[in-house]
């Protein structure tokens, strides 16, 4: 009876499951995905060196000229104005360089201060219980049941906020589900072997958050908050879409807005709606990227090798 | 006792089975060319202790294992057919009707939404194709008979049955297709000690009616005393001594079963206890030679221990020990 | 004679069934009374089985739950009403090991983050050095060195090393009490002889009493100085250990004792025992014997009044049983 040992394998195949295993972080879909929203962050800070970004102001370039590969229509394309122009002579490739950003500003903010209040209140409920946990509960159950978009939507009516305004408004509703699901983990993780023996120790409430519960809860509170800053700037495109978002500066959701009302449809400038509309599927595949590939971090049991059977 | 050690009376034979489970840092040698045989009517008791390999073996006889583990190599022999040269279809018919599993914790996985009646029947058509429902009930109804559960539980959800009823429905489940053998892992470890008794003598009716073989699949020699005709010892991998039960307790030759066997706690008598080092190797990387030398604390030791690796064979009557002999 | 060490007086534990609540009322511990002293350290067996309210009575002494009624009293002073520094004091002084010697490691640190929290919380070292010396201590008391274990993660040692280090943890503190939940039912058969050698010489050479509580009434017999046993949250009968495992009164105690299977084939289980279908015995009942329902000495008075604790003769041994009134 020989005895078989490892060095019998393949070496590709070891090498295949190393990375995945060792390095878990090093997840294709996360790493892709962070790589796109980290362009999209430089290119809010770095466009204005390649672009010329006053061009997305009105009346700044020629009217209503479509991508510059289209040649054969009236007026024609520009190398100028790569991307074309909508009917206020604003230059599309300007506008996308200026308004991802902006919408990637609006669902950091809204998201960031939804899942810290998430945090603080989710965790405090969840461990502590008793009647705190009760009053945070039924006052975020409550909070649940106010229709968001009908508020938002009165509210922007009423103020035409700027993007920081928008942001905060998004805020106000967003820490209601994170609220909820890290009370669900703060309450499962309570009774974790390792959180009982840090109470053993006599470890502070605080402490056992902070360092028993924070670091093991980090890919499932990352993924949360690629979930939620994609769907805040859902939320904010689609009051921009409805010609309610800041009007000052330009937004993706609002140049669609434009194009709707000028019937660019009809007119067949699809370079009009159908950038900004490219470049909002990058932003959501991006994050959904992130999220699946946190998803995958923070679920070990996703992380199948494949191996077959010999 | 037993049955007669003839080739017509083998229900199952396993050959030098391998199955290997892929980490990063190299294989896990679950099972290192592992060879045993059960006979028509016995129970063989499967034991060893955490990553011995004897679920793995259990497994890789259905042809369960999932990636990372894979089956290396190996024959599996069901009354003669070789489950490894099946093809899906034909495994699928195989498993159930000629090998039934009772997997660990196999009471906590049935489906809580779903009544008795319906998880058993849902079984046996699985494999059986539609039936008429009075036959069908009437033979649900006899399977709880036989298993010692009264007709209400025909009705009845698992969370209003108690976990050896719940145990015993896993039982009838597996022998409604009258398979010729029933693999049970770890049956009974998360009951209670009264609650094993009966769910252990359930299992002896069992198999006293319907003559099918059994595989005992535990760690705890008491009840393997109690359960079984024949023992086999498995450590890291590999199988350390096959052997009548009687045999076992009363002469174990194999030190890692000597440590098995001083290692049960009496109930009769207050003796000192007997420490033994634990430190197992990685089973990544085997030491060379036997598997367990590093723990051997035997008289008998050498050196060729260290280098070359026993085999089991033949050392008393029906007693199969894999140690070098003096 | 000085106050004891740990005296539970009459303590009863009630789940559910409150004003607010859902669900039905259990009734995991009742009238419960357990007294520990000083001196001499002893090791006290809690035994029962699922049901019976060990993990109950284990998290009511670790503090992580109230008594519905009754007094848990540490050197004279009520468990429930300390103040901080009193409660730090306690934690010092009664630590615990816990059954699943994964669960207690938080995956995300290495296992020396076990040492660091309590040294660091409880200033049992002065610099790092000191605080390397004081870990190492502990761990050559349970036969392990730092420098082959202290780096490594949680999932690279095996459980009965990480089960040790738990222990090595507690000892770190120099209790005066560790209450052993269940601290070898999910360690290898083999390796738990090793860390019940441990608490009987942490007992002999450090005077540390345990509070042992398990289902296993063999290592039960192997290490316990006095047992109490728990049967459906009420205790059935407590005394000397030897005493009662040798010649237990109460029926469901004799039953328990005689349903482990007993290592050896020759002394199979002679009798069949059926358990009445209603095996989910816990009910509302608050008064009557629990064990009514199995019982086959039971009487009429059974079942309206719950039987107190008789004497037996001259002996450390009480039974809750009508049948040995005096």
């Amino acid at each position: 009876m020989a005895m078989t040992t490892a060095e019998g394998r393949p070496a590709a195949r070891r090498a295949a499951g190393i990375s995945l295993w060792d390095y878990p972080w090093l997840n294709p879909k996360l790493l892709i995905g962070a790589t796109i929203v980290v362009l999209i962050i430089l290119m809010g800070f770095l466009g204005r060196f390649v672009w010329d970004i006053t061009l997305a102001q009105a009346a700044s370039s020629p009217l209503n000229l479509p991508p510059f590969w289209v040649q054969d229509s009236i007026p024609a394309g520009d190398p100028a104005h790569p991307l074309g122009t909508d009917n206020m002579g604003r230059d599309m490739l300007a506008l996308i360089i200026t308004g991802l950003p902006s919408s990637l500003r609006v669902g950091f903010i809204a998201a960031g201060v939804g899942m810290f209040v998430g945090v603080v209140l989710g965790f405090t409920s969840g461990f502590l219980g008793g009647w705190v946990d009760n009053v945070i509960r039924t006052v975020t159950d409550a909070a649940l049941t106010i229709p968001q978009l009908l508020v938002l939507v009165t509210l922007a009516a009423y103020i035409r906020p700027t993007v920081t305004v928008m942001a905060l408004l998004l805020a106000a509703f967003a820490w209601r589900g994170p609220t909820r699901l890290i009370r669900a983990q703060a309450l499962s993780m309570r009774e974790r072997g390792y959180v009982r023996m840090a109470r053993l120790s006599a470890s502070s409430t605080l402490s056992i958050i902070l360092v028993e519960m924070m670091p093991n809860l980090l890919p499932y509170l990352a993924a949360s908050l690629a979930g939620n800053i994609s769907g805040n700037i859902l939320a904010a495109t689609g009051l921009e879409l409805l010609g309610l978002g800041p009007t000052r500066v330009p937004t993706l959701g609002m140049t669609i807005y434009y194009s709707i009302r000028a019937s660019a449809v009809l007119r067949g400038m699809w370079w009009w709606w159908g950038f900004p509309i490219l470049a909002l599927v990058v932003i959501f595949t991006s994050f959904f990227l992130m999220a699946i590939g946190l998803d995958e971090i923070a679920n070990p049991r996703l992380r199948q090798l494949q191996v077959k059977e010999e | 006792m037993g049955a007669q050690a003839n080739e017509q009376n083998l229900v199952l034979q396993v050959k030098d089975l391998r199955v290997h489970y892929a980490t990063p840092t190299g294989d896990v040698i679950a099972c290192n060319g592992v060879d045993f045989q059960v006979y028509r009517g016995e129970t063989l008791g499967l034991v060893g202790e955490s990553g011995c390999g004897k679920t793995t073996a259990a497994m890789a006889i259905l042809r369960l294992v999932q990636p990372p583990g894979r089956i290396l190599h190996g024959q599996v022999l069901v009354d003669g057919v070789d489950m490894m040269s099946l093809n899906e279809g034909e495994l699928r018919q195989a498993r159930w009707r000629q090998v039934a599993l009772i997997p660990q914790g196999a009471m906590n996985s049935l489906n809580p939404v779903m009544r008795i009646k319906d998880q058993i029947a849902d079984g046996i058509q699985t494999h059986e194709g539609q039936q008429p429902r009075e036959e069908l009930k009437e033979r649900i109804l006899e399977l709880l008979n036989m298993v010692g559960l009264p007709g209400r539980v025909y009705n009845m959800y698992p969370h209003e049955l108690s976990g050896g009823m719940k145990q015993r429905v896993c039982i009838a489940m597996a022998i409604a297709l009258h398979p010729s053998l029933v693999i049970a892992d770890e049956p009974t470890s998360a009951l209670d000690v009264v609650v094993q008794r009966v769910v252990a003598q359930t299992m002896l009716e069992v198999k006293d009616r319907l003559g099918v073989s059994m595989i005992l699949i535990g760690h705890d020699m008491g009840l393997q005393a109690q359960l079984v005709d024949r023992i086999a010892v498995m450590y890291a991998g590999n199988m350390m001594e096959i052997a009548p039960v009687q045999d076992i307790f009363e002469q174990p030759l194999h030190p890692y079963t000597q440590l098995l066997i001083d290692a049960i706690p009496s109930i009769k008598e207050r003796k000192p206890l007997k420490v033994t080092e634990g430190l197992t190797h990685d089973l990544r990387n085997p030491p060379p030679g036997c598997v367990f030398h590093p723990r051997c604390a035997s008289p008998r030791a050498t050196a060729r221990c260290h280098e070359e690796v026993p085999v089991l064979h033949e050392v008393a009557p029906r007693h199969y020990v894999a140690c070098h002999p003096e | 004679m000085s106050q004891p060490l740990m005296e539970i007086r009459d303590v009863t534990k009630i789940f559910g069934g409150g004003f607010l609540q859902s669900g039905d009322k259990i009734v995991a511990l009742q009238d419960f009374s357990l007294t520990i002293h000083e001196e001499p350290a002893m090791i006290t067996t809690i035994a029962g089985e699922s049901g019976s309210g060990k993990t109950t009575l284990a998290n009511l002494i670790l503090g992580f739950i109230g008594p519905t009624s009754g007094q848990i009293l540490y050197k004279g002073q009520d468990v429930g009403a300390m103040n901080g520094e009193q409660r730090l004091e306690y934690r010092r002084e009664v630590q615990a090991v816990f059954q699943d010697p994964y669960e207690v490691y938080n995956p995300f640190y290495r296992v020396k983050h076990v040492f660091d929290l309590v040294i660091r919380r409880f200033n049992l070292a002065r610099s790092r050095r000191e605080a390397r010396d004081v870990i190492e201590e502990a761990l050559n008391v349970v036969g392990m060195r730092g420098e082959e274990v202290l780096e490594k993660y949680p999932h690279q040692l095996s459980g009965g090393q990480r089960q040790r280090m738990m222990v090595a943890r507690a000892f770190m503190l120099k209790p005066r009490l560790i209450v052993a939940d269940e601290p070898v039912s999910m360690v290898d058969a083999s390796l738990r002889a090793m860390i019940l050698d441990i608490m009987l010489r942490m007992r002999d050479e450090f005077n540390i009493s345990f509070l042992y509580i398990t289902h296993d009434l063999s290592t039960a017999y192997q290490i316990g100085d006095w047992i109490y046993i728990l049967y459906q949250g009420s205790m059935a009968e407590i005394g000397d250990t030897v005493t009662v495992i040798e010649n237990p009164k109460h029926p469901y105690v004799q039953q328990l004792i005689s349903s482990i299977p007993v290592p050896d084939p020759t002394e199979r289980w002679d009798t069949d025992i059926t358990l009445p279908p209603e095996e989910e015995l816990r009910g509302q009942v608050e008064s009557g014997c629990r064990f009514y329902p199995r019982c086959s000495s039971r009487m009429d008075r059974c079942i309206t009044k719950r039987p107190p604790l008789y004497r037996m003769d001259g002996q450390d041994h009480e039974v809750a049983c009508y049948l040995y009134e005096r």
